[in-house]
């Protein structure tokens, strides 16, 4: 019954999978493999978050100890999707350049995720904010080159549209800057993002990567409407990181069911929730 | 063994780093020599892919520039 309730599919029969291009996902929340403690604690965390699509990331094989541990001898690459991004890079050669190579290593692993990409142009080192020209760039050239672009951005909803409007499959505003942990920082730019990115197109899938801090932030941002979440360092940096997964999860799936459920309007003044009338009240009471 | 049946050792840069290699040598006889030949990795030879079936049949030149990658933790 437990694992009922943190199934949000389980609760909401009817509710549609998250979407994204050719991909189809059972959970909302896509969860980061980097910054754990170990491999093992990593795995813990994957499994308790009930993730089924991981993000890696792209970079130079040791060349002197060849025997060492890689990352997917502790991922499950038959149950996750990887989902390869571009972190680190600059510029979009070498976006381009990290997507392709992560597009190679997928097709040699035969698993689902090797023709989509977690696209990251970065503008500078300190805030990891993206650049926006860059990104324009390289997602014309990804999509141009036959691959799934799943584009982190700003909260900016003009250069969100933008980047739909080049082919993205999905445009994924960040809540805040990476690893921050402020949540969502501006609800109102998110909200219009995902009032232009799915204008006339509801099904566009709109998932906020980046900044999440604690589970609150993930149910905040499913309940303004976005389709998904994409977090790493709050899980992997917590205090108790499987705990947290567990928390991401059942967030997730609360956030989800209040916004499909239509919230109450906010209002300036009460509203009493029992009866009006037939009060008993003493003559001396007041009578408003 | 006369000098001019001798190869010739190229050099090449693999992850910003100097490798020696005998000329007409293929990238996946380089990818064998570091003892990377079974690992997963991928391999990109002056900024341009070269899949892992490709790899035999890619011969190095000297001063080719390789990446040799593979995937780790990230967000």
């Amino acid at each position: 019954m437990a694992d009922a309730v943190m199934d949000g599919a389980a609760i909401d029969g009817g509710e549609t999978p998250l979407r994204v291009g050719g991909f189809t996902l059972t959970s909302r929340l896509v969860v980061g493999t980097g910054k754990y403690a170990s491999y093992a604690e990593m795995a813990r965390c994957l499994e308790a978050s009930g993730t089924d699509c991981v993000t890696v990331a792209v970079r130079r094989e040791r060349l002197l100890n060849a025997a060492g541990e890689n990352i997917l001898d502790h991922l499950d690459v038959s149950r996750y999707t990887l989902l390869p991004n571009t972190a680190g890079c600059f510029s979009a050669t070498d976006a381009v350049r990290v997507a392709r190579l992560g597009r190679e290593l997928l097709r040699d692993l035969g698993n689902a995720g090797s023709e989509w990409v977690k696209l990251e142009v970065l503008g500078d080192q300190k805030t990891l904010l993206p650049d926006p020209v860059g990104t324009l760039e390289a997602t014309e050239q990804l999509v141009a080159d036959g691959f799934t672009v799943l584009v982190y951005t700003s909260d900016d909803p003009i250069i969100a549209r933008r980047l739909k409007d080049l082919g993205a499959a999905s445009v994924m505003p960040a809540g805040s800057p990476i690893g921050s942990g402020q949540g969502i920082l501006n609800a109102n730019s998110l909200s219009i993002c995902l009032e232009y990115l799915k204008d006339g197109d509801p099904e566009y899938p709109v998932i906020v990567d980046a900044g999440v801090g604690t589970a609150s932030d993930v149910a905040a941002a499913m309940e303004l409407g976005v389709d998904g979440v994409l977090l790493n360092t709050a899980i992997a940096h917590a205090a108790a990181p499987v705990r947290m997964a567990r928390a991401m999860r059942a967030a997730c799936a609360a956030g989800r069911d209040a916004f499909l459920a239509g919230r109450i309007p906010r209002k300036r003044y009460a509203m009493a929730s029992s009866p009006e009338t037939d009060r008993i009240h003493s003559a001396s009471a007041p009578t408003v | 063994m006369t000098l001019s049946e001798a190869k010739q050792e190229i050099v090449v840069t693999v992850n910003g780093e100097p490798h020696r290699l005998v000329e007409g040598g293929t990238a996946h006889d380089l990818l064998v020599a570091i003892g990377l030949d079974g690992r997963p990795v991928a391999v990109e030879v002056n900024e341009v892919v070269v899949p892992r079936a490709s790899l035999p049949e890619c011969v190095l030149r000297q001063d080719d520039q390789l990446e040799i990658v593979t995937l780790v933790g990230g967000g």
